[in-house]
C-alpha cells in the first residue's frame, strides 16, 4: 500500500512540474517550436488510440485520416466566427444552421470527438459484426469517402477550397492536456477487466468467445474510444494549423500512424508517445533533404518525398526484424525507473566488492 | 437424475459433407460422460455445435430445457457451458492468473466507465476476481505459476490451465476436447484422476472427447461412440467393449487384441 | 436516355468493370490463401503502368515489347514482395502481416513519388488504340473493345491454369485448408509464390490497360482502383476467382450507370463503392458467389 502511494505522489509531482513546464513553454518558446511540440502531442494521441485498437485488441483500422477530418471540420465550423465564415463561403453560402453558430473551444472538442465516434460506430457496426479483417478496408475506404464528401458538400465544408482563418485556440496546454487525458483513459481501460478481455480477443478470438467474452462489444468499445480521441485530436489540429482542406486528410496519415505505433511497440502506450514525438521531430529535422540546399559552391537539389521513403524503409525493417519496436509491450513505471537507477548504482559496487574478496 | 444437456437429432452439414448426422443424446447432471470415436468422426463438430461455434443444420441443443442452438458462443458460456480446445488455446499476452480471470469477465457488473474511473464497486469486483482466480489456481495446484507466462508452463500444466480457465466461468457443464491429447499414458492417467477430482470438487457435469478408448475405460461410467457422424453405441465401458459395431467401426475389424 | 447512349455507357462500364476484375483476382487469391488484405496490390497496378510508360517513352520500345516487359518486371516485384516482406511473417500473428502489407504499400507509393516524380504523366496510347469507331450511332474509342477482349483472354487463361494445372489445383486446395494441403506433400511456399505471380501479372496488365483508358498516370493512381477491386472481390465472395471477375464487372457497370442515370451524383461516384461494401457486409457478408466459410477450431 505504501508503495502505491509513493508512486501516486511521484505521478502527481511529475504532472505538476510538467504543467508548469508547459505554461513556461507556452509563454516563452518561439512559435515554430511550439508548433512542433503541439504536433508531437497530436500525433501521440493518434498513435495511442491506434495502439488501443491494434496493439491491445488486435483489430486493424485505417480510418485515422477520416476521423481526424471529421473532428477537424466540426471544430473548425464551431469555432469560426460568423464574419470569417462569410469570408470563407463566397462561392456558395454556408448552411443557415451553421452560419451563426460559435462555441467555446472545450465543447467543440467534445463534439468533435463524439461526432467522430458516431460515424465510427456506423462504419464499424457492419464491419466488426463479421470478420474483423474487413474493418481495415471499411475504414480505409471510409477515409477516402470522407474526402469525396468534404469536396462535394460545399455548403458545409466549403469544398476543395477548405476553411481558412480558424481561430487557433490550440496551445500546449490544450494539446498535451488532451494527450494526458487520452493516456489516462486508455491505460486505465487496457488494465481493467475490459482491457483483459480485449487482449484475450487479440490473442485468440475463438477462445475468448468460448470464455464468455462478447467479441463485437469489446472490439467496438476499443474502436469507439479510439475514434473519440482521434476526433478530438483532429479538432486540435484544425485549431493549430488554422487552415484545413480535404487534402490535409489523405489516407497517408493512417499509414504513418501504423508506422509510428509499430515502431513504438504494439501494446506499449509509452512507446507510442515516444515514437510519435521522435517521428514529428525527425520529420521536421529532415526537412532540408527535400529542399534544395548548398554546400559551398555546390547546389544539391532536394528530393521531395525522400523523408517518407526513409520512414517506410525503416518501418518495414522494424516489422521484419525487430517486431518489438522501441518498447515491446512494456510501459514506463516509476518502479521500473527506480530499479533502473538502483541497478546502475549497484552493478559497479557489486563488481568491486567481488574484486576485494578474491 | 435430471437431464442437463439434451441433443435432439442434431445434424451439421458443410456444403455436401455431413459431419454429424441426427445425433441425439442426454447428459445427466453430475455425470462424467465420454464421447469417443476415430479421427474425423465428428466429435469436435458436436462440441462446436453445443458451444455455439456452429449452428446446427437441423435439430436442437437444450441446456436445462432451454434451447441454446444457434446462440452466440459467449451467451452459451454465460448460460453455463464451458469448454477447452483440442489444440491448446491460451492467451499468450496474459499471465496465468489473467488467463483465468478473463473467464470471470462475463460476470462483471461494473460498466466500462466506472472501471476506468476505478470506482469502489469496480475496485472491489476486480479484487474479488483476482482472489477467486488465485483460489481456483490453488485448488488445481497451479498457484505458484500465477504470474508466469502461460507458454512457459510445461505441456501438462498448460492443459490444466485451460481447464482452470474454463472453470472460472462457473459452468454447470464442462466440455473437454481431448484433454489428454499428446500426453504419455502415465500423464494421461494422472490427468484423468485430476478430472475426477474436479468433477467432485466443483460439483460439475463433464462431457469429454477422447479418441484413445483405453484412457476413458477406467473412469467414465458412460461412453458414447460415434463414427462417420452417427452414434453407433452408448453405454457402460463393458457394453462398449463388447459391442460388435464398435469393434468393427472403431477398433477396426482385425484389431481384436 | 436513348438506347445509343445507354449502350455507350454500358460498353464504358464493362471496360471499367473488366479492369476491376483483373485487379481483384490478385486480391481474392491472396486473401483466399493467406487471409491477408494485400494493401500493396493496388500499387502493382501503378508500377505496371509506369513500367510500360518508361518502356515506350524512355527506351523507345514498341508497345508489343514494352507491355509484356512491364508485366514481367511487375510480376518480379510482386514475387520479391512476397518473399521478402510476407513470407518471413507467416508464422506470426496475422496483425504483423497486415502491418507489413501497409508498410510495403507505403514504401512503393513513396518510392514512386521520389523516382517517377509526383506530377502526373501523360501516357501515350499506341495509335491503333486511339481510333474513334462507330457502330450505328454508338461511337467509342478502339481501346474499349481491346480492353474487354484482353480481359476475357487473360481470365480464360487464368481459369485454365487454376482448373487444369497441378499448381492451380493445389492453389485452390490451399485456400480451403493450408495446413492439410501442406501435409499432403504440396510445397505451400511455391504455390503461394505462384498465386502472387499470377495476381501481380494480372495487376500489371490491369495497370497498363487502366493507363490506356485513363491516360494520366501518377504514383497514387493504384490506390483507388485497388480499394475498389478489393470491394469487388468481397462482392463476388472473397477467395473465389469467378466471384472476383463477376464482382469487378458488376461494380464497373453499376458505377458508370449510376452516374449516367443520376448525373447530379457524379461527384460522389467514388463513395458509391464503399456504400455497396457496407450494405453488402450487412446483408450478404459472403458475397454473391461466396459460400459460408467456417473457421477451423
Amino acid at each position: 500500500m505504501k508503495k502505491i502511494s509513493r508512486n501516486h505522489i511521484l505521478t502527481f509531482a511529475f504532472l505538476l512540474v510538467f504543467i508548469v513546464l508547459l505554461i513556461l513553454a507556452q509563454s516563452f518558446l518561439n512559435p515554430y517550436y511550439k508548433r512542433i511540440l503541439n504536433l508531437c502531442a497530436i500525433y501521440s494521441i493518434f498513435a495511442v488510440t491506434f495502439n488501443l485498437v491494434f496493439g491491445y485488441t488486435g483489430q486493424f483500422s485505417l480510418g485515422h485520416a477520416g476521423f481526424a477530418a471529421i473532428g477537424a471540420y466540426i471544430s473548425a465550423l464551431l469555432t469560426l466566427s460568423p464574419e470569417q465564415k462569410a469570408v470563407n463561403f463566397f462561392l456558395q453560402p454556408i448552411l443557415p444552421v451553421l452560419e451563426n453558430l460559435q462555441l467555446p473551444f472545450f465543447p467543440t472538442l467534445i463534439i468533435s470527438g463524439l461526432g467522430a465516434a458516431l460515424v465510427g460506430a456506423l462504419i464499424a457496426w457492419p464491419a466488426l459484426r463479421l470478420r474483423g479483417d474487413y474493418l481495415a478496408i471499411a475504414t480505409l475506404g471510409f477515409s477516402e469517402i470522407i474526402r469525396v464528401l468534404l469536396v462535394n458538400m460545399q455548403r458545409v465544408t466549403n469544398g476543395a477550397l477548405g476553411l481558412k482563418g480558424i481561430p487557433g485556440h490550440t496551445n500546449l496546454l490544450w494539446s498535451w492536456g488532451w494527450l494526458i487525458v487520452c493516456l489516462f483513459v486508455t491505460k486505465r481501460l487496457v488494465d481493467s477487466s475490459y482491457g483483459r478481455a480485449m487482449k484475450a480477443v487479440r490473442d485468440d478470438e475463438v477462445a475468448a468467445e468460448a470464455l464468455g467474452v462478447n467479441l463485437f462489444k469489446h472490439k467496438m468499445m476499443a474502436f469507439l474510444v479510439s475514434c473519440f480521441f482521434v476526433g478530438v485530436a483532429g479538432g486540435l489540429l484544425a485549431n493549430l494549423i488554422s487552415t484545413i482542406d480535404p487534402k490535409v486528410f489523405q489516407f497517408f496519415l493512417a499509414y504513418q500512424i501504423v508506422g509510428i505505433t509499430v515502431m513504438g511497440g504494439m501494446g506499449s502506450l509509452t512507446g507510442s508517445v515516444i515514437a510519435a514525438c521522435l517521428y514529428t521531430i525527425f520529420l521536421e529535422a529532415l526537412r532540408p533533404i527535400e529542399s534544395q540546399f548548398t554546400i559551398g559552391s555546390l547546389t544539391i537539389p532536394g528530393i521531395p518525398g525522400m523523408r517518407m521513403v526513409l520512414f517506410s524503409i525503416i518501418l518495414l525493417l522494424v516489422i521484419l526484424f525487430y517486431r518489438k519496436g522501441l518498447m515491446g509491450n512494456s510501459e514506463f513505471t516509476w518502479d521500473g525507473l527506480i530499479n533502473f537507477f538502483n541497478k546502475r548504482k549497484k552493478k559497479p559496487t557489486g563488481y568491486s566488492s567481488g574484486g576485494t574478496q578474491s | 437424475m435430471t437431464i442437463l444437456l439434451k441433443l435432439e437429432a442434431v445434424t451439421k452439414r458443410f456444403g455436401g459433407l455431413t459431419a454429424v448426422n441426427k445425433f441425439s443424446t442426454e447428459i445427466h447432471a453430475g455425470e462424467l460422460c465420454a464421447l469417443i470415436g476415430p479421427n474425423g468422426s465428428g466429435k469436435t463438430t458436436i462440441f462446436n455445435v453445443i458451444t455455439g461455434i456452429y449452428t446446427p443444420t437441423e435439430g436442437q441443443v437444450l441446456l436445462g430445457g432451454e434451447d441454446v442452438s444457434g446462440k452466440r458462443p459467449d451467451l452459451i458460456t454465460g448460460m453455463g457451458i464451458a469448454r477447452t480446445f483440442q489444440n491448446i488455446r491460451l492467451f499468450k499476452g496474459l499471465n496465468v492468473l489473467e488467463n483465468v480471470i478473463v473467464g470471470k469477465h462475463l460476470r462483471l457488473q461494473s460498466d466500462p466507465l466506472s472501471s476506468v474511473l476505478h470506482l469502489p464497486k469496480y475496485q472491489n469486483e476486480e479484487k474479488e476476481m483476482r482472489e477467486q482466480g488465485l483460489v481456483l489456481l490453488e485448488s488445481l495446484g497451479l498457484d505458484h505459476f500465477a504470474y508466469d507466462e502461460p507458454t512457459s508452463l510445461p505441456y501438462g500444466q498448460q492443459r490444466k490451465l485451460e481447464i482452470a480457465r474454463a472453470l472460472a466461468t462457473n459452468p454447470r457443464l464442462l466440455l473437454l476436447d481431448e484433454p489428454a491429447a499428446g500426453m504419455s499414458p502415465t500423464d494421461a492417467e494422472g490427468l484423468m484422476k485430476f478430472i475426477l477430482h474436479i468433477l467432485d470438487y466443483f460439483d460439475l457435469t463433464i462431457f469429454l472427447i477422447e479418441h484413445q478408448m483405453r484412457v476413458v475405460m477406467g473412469i467414465c461410467p458412460r461412453i458414447i461412440v460415434i463414427d462417420h457422424g452417427e452414434k453407433i453405441a452408448e453405454g457402460s465401458p463393458e457394453m462398449i467393449q463388447n459391442d460388435q459395431h464398435v469393434i468393427e467401426a472403431y477398433l477396426g475389424v482385425s484389431d481384436h487384441a | 436516355m436513348t438506347i445509343e447512349s445507354f449502350l455507350q455507357n454500358l460498353s464504358n462500364g464493362i471496360s471499367l468493370g473488366a479492369l476491376y476484375a483483373l485487379i481483384s483476382i490478385g486480391y481474392t487469391m491472396v486473401y483466399g490463401i493467406l487471409r491477408l488484405i494485400n494493401f500493396a496490390h493496388g500499387d502493382l497496378v501503378m508500377l505496371g503502368a509506369y513500367f510500360a510508360f518508361y518502356g515506350v517513352a524512355m527506351f523507345v520500345l514498341p508497345w508489343w515489347l514494352a507491355f509484356p516487359l512491364a508485366i514481367l518486371f511487375t510480376t518480379l516485384i510482386g514475387i520479391v514482395i512476397e518473399k521478402a516482406a510476407y513470407k518471413p511473417l507467416r508464422e506470426f500473428p496475422r496483425i504483423n502481416l497486415f502491418a507489413a502489407a501497409v508498410a510495403v504499400a507505403f514504401l512503393l507509393e513513396n518510392l514512386a513519388i521520389v523516382i517517377f516524380g509526383g506530377r502526373p504523366k501523360a501516357f501515350a496510347r499506341p495509335a491503333f488504340l486511339d481510333q474513334l469507331l462507330k457502330i450505328g450511332n454508338i461511337s467509342f474509342v478502339s481501346y474499349t473493345p481491346v480492353i474487354i477482349i484482353t480481359t476475357i483472354v487473360l481470365c480464360t487463361v487464368l481459369i485454365l491454369i487454376i482448373s487444369r494445372t497441378k499448381a492451380g489445383i493445389a492453389m485452390r486446395a490451399l485456400s480451403k485448408d493450408i495446413e492439410t494441403t501442406g501435409l499432403m506433400g504440396v510445397d505451400t511456399n511455391r504455390i503461394i509464390m505462384f498465386a502472387f505471380m499470377l495476381g501481380s501479372a494480372l495487376a500489371a496488365a490491369g495497370g497498363i490497360l487502366w493507363a490506356i483508358k485513363f491516360p494520366q498516370i501518377n504514383p497514387l493512381m493504384g490506390v483507388m482502383p485497388g480499394l475498389k477491386a478489393f470491394i469487388a472481390a468481397v462482392l463476388g465472395g472473397i477467395g473465389n476467382v469467378w466471384g472476383a471477375m463477376i464482382g469487378g464487372l458488376l461494380l464497373g457497370v453499376v458505377e458508370i450507370m449510376l452516374v449516367a442515370f443520376f448525373p447530379q451524383l457524379a461527384g460522389y461516384r467514388d463513395a458509391f463503392a464503399y456504400t455497396i461494401l457496407i450494405v453488402l457486409l450487412l446483408f450478404r457478408p459472403n458475397g454473391i458467389m461466396g459460400e459460408v466459410q467456417a473457421e477451423k477450431v
